[in-house]
């Protein structure tokens, strides 16, 4: 199990708390849509697990190696090129782990990255001359050049036009099934968390609490119908969980 | 990943839930790809050389030359007291003929960049320290914004009594006004960060040297350029006051020397041409050093976009 979380509480301050008795264990390999409002504190989860943020109650287990991360936006560095940015991944991910490659080796694993987001002809453009969607997809090459068995996914399509992101999930699911990572995906767009995910943890807002969960399985990804009726059946839980905030 | 769906052959047609048409072999989703790449990025602009921005500040200068002549020629003050154009190009040549414009020139631009290139040596590690080491920021923070409003002629009186008439003065008073700039300028770049990058370092696995090298240095590139453009501009202001204040002694013969000497002549064109140097300097420092360094790196991040420059 790469990632299992137990009774984890999370507040800022004195405040109530955003997160309260978070239980989720997530399998080697697994694709699990986070899913919830806006302010259930997705985001404090997944900074959580990335070690961006410590938890004031309960245990987490992470790999040791840490996790890999994708922000809502592309968050590129405007000074470097992509394939700049590739690398300097891949040479802080080489100096953590202690073993020093060469400059050569590096700049060959970017290109393989940069051929894997289909972006081979784009490594030495900078990023505001790319289009979003190209950016997101530099950043998941950059998330992928750290070689860490989990990733997280903060919203990373969520800026996007629907025709990229409906790309995109493609394309993630492609290179998902190629290079065998474990993915934490957090979103608020119950399509997409069934698109993509194995299996769908939906969060309650304030505070924040894994309540429901349901397995996509292989039928919903064929039958049009069968996922239809899933997305619907979380919908009417996630408008339960936003209703209950309305006094 | 091993799941039912790899098990599938691919030539049987899968029907899938959300993007049934955009759902193809990989051949297809590249082709896509590339497609909607080519239709949402710009393609490059190239252009030539823009002749309006050499042309503009030329026909300025002409125009302010005219109105400096015209009014010169409408006689209202003694011709001694208020030189015209041509009188004070004529007190160039002359001091030129005796060797005084290359050597004041020359003397002040050395010590200049020498106390400027020192100054930054100086500056940066201590503004990135103190940019990264809260503690530090609040000890030292108010004392460095301090001693940047202070104007550094002051230190003029003290560093003459500590190293008497030798460049040593003329260097102290230089540091003193440049490096309290560098380190604001890289402080405040480093403050408009995007917290965002500091984050992305985390994630990658940054180490505290590499983040502050790597992340931080250059991502704050913009506003250290600013801090260092001030920076030179405090060094060439200090000198000048430091040569105009202290001469003689060992101290060599630069441009504030030239002034000085003019006012003990009261001899307005010597005056004038020291002036017109001094301010020549700092154009030509502004247009063939700062100028392009500041508009290449701002080109590279995409920040120059529907600006003036």
């Amino acid at each position: 199990m790469p990632v299992v979380l137990e009774h984890l509480g999370k507040r800022f301050g004195d405040g109530a708390p955003v997160l309260d008795d978070v239980n989720a264990s997530i399998a080697k390999g697994e694709f699990v849509a986070l899913l919830g409002a806006s302010g259930c504190g997705k985001s404090t989860l997944l900074n959580i697990i990335a070690g961006l943020d410590q938890p004031t109650s309960g245990a987490l287990e992470v790999p040791s190696d840490g996790a890999a991360f994708m922000f809502q936006d592309s968050a590129l560095f405007p000074w470097l090129t992509a394939r700049g940015n590739i690398e300097l991944a891949l040479q802080l991910a080489e100096k953590n782990s202690g073993k020093a490659g060469s400059k050569a080796a590096r700049s060959a694993r970017a290109t393989e990255l940069l051929e894997l987001v289909h972006l081979g002809g784009a490594g030495d453009k900078r990023p505001h001359e790319l289009s979003g969607g190209m950016r997101q997809r530099v950043a998941l090459a950059r998330s992928l050049a750290q070689d860490r068995q989990l990733l997280l996914m903060d919203e990373p399509f969520a800026a996007l036009d629907a025709i990229t992101r409906d790309l995109l999930h493609d394309e993630l699911e492609r290179i998902w099934k190629e290079t065998d990572r474990t993915i934490v995906f957090v979103t608020h767009n119950v399509r997409e968390a069934v698109r993509l995910g194995q299996r769908v943890l939906l969060l309650s807002s304030r505070p924040g609490r894994v309540v429901a969960e349901w397995d996509v399985t292989e039928e919903h990804r064929t039958d049009a119908g069968r996922a239809g009726e899933l997305t619907a059946t979380i919908t009417r839980r996630l408008r339960q969980e936003i209703r209950r905030h309305a006094n | 990943m091993p799941t039912e769906q790899d098990v599938r052959p691919v030539t049987e047609p899968i029907e899938h839930i959300t993007s049934p048409v955009l759902k193809g072999n990989p051949e297809e989703l590249r082709d896509l790809e590339a497609g909607l790449d080519n239709l949402q990025s710009d393609t490059q602009r190239k252009a030539g050389i823009d002749w309006k921005r050499v042309l503009l500040p030329v026909a300025a200068l002409v125009v302010l030359i005219l109105a400096w002549q015209f009014y010169v020629s409408l006689g209202l003050k003694r011709r001694d007291l208020v030189p015209g154009p041509f009188d004070v190009f004529a007190q160039m040549v002359t001091l030129w003929g005796e060797g005084k414009v290359q050597e004041s020139v020359w003397t002040s631009l050395q010590r200049g960049l020498i106390g400027f290139l020192i100054s930054v040596v100086i500056a940066t590690p201590v503004g990135l320290l103190l940019a990264q080491v809260a503690p530090l920021r609040r000890a030292f923070g108010p004392l460095i914004s301090g001693l940047q409003v202070l104007p550094s002629v002051a230190w003029v009186p003290a560093a003459i009594i500590w190293f008497g008439l030798t460049d040593a003065t003329v260097y102290f008073v230089v540091f003193m006004g440049a490096i309290p700039s560098i380190i604001n300028g890289l402080i405040s770049g480093v403050d408009q960060i995007p917290p965002q990058y500091r984050s992305v370092g985390k994630v990658l696995g940054a180490s505290r040297l590499q983040m502050a090298l790597q992340i931080v240095l250059p991502a704050a590139l913009p506003g250290y350029l600013g801090g260092l453009k001030q920076g030179w501009a405090f060094s060439w202001r200090s000198l000048m006051a430091a040569e105009i204040i202290a001469t003689g002694g060992t101290i060599g013969f630069g441009l504030g020397s030239l002034l000085d000497q003019g006012r003990l002549l009261a001899d307005m064109s010597v005056v004038m041409s020291a002036i017109l140097l001094i301010l020549a300097v700092g154009i030509l420092v502004e247009l063939l050093v700062f100028g392009p360094i500041e508009k290449r790196l701002l080109q590279r991040r995409g920040l120059l976009a529907g600006s003036t420059r």
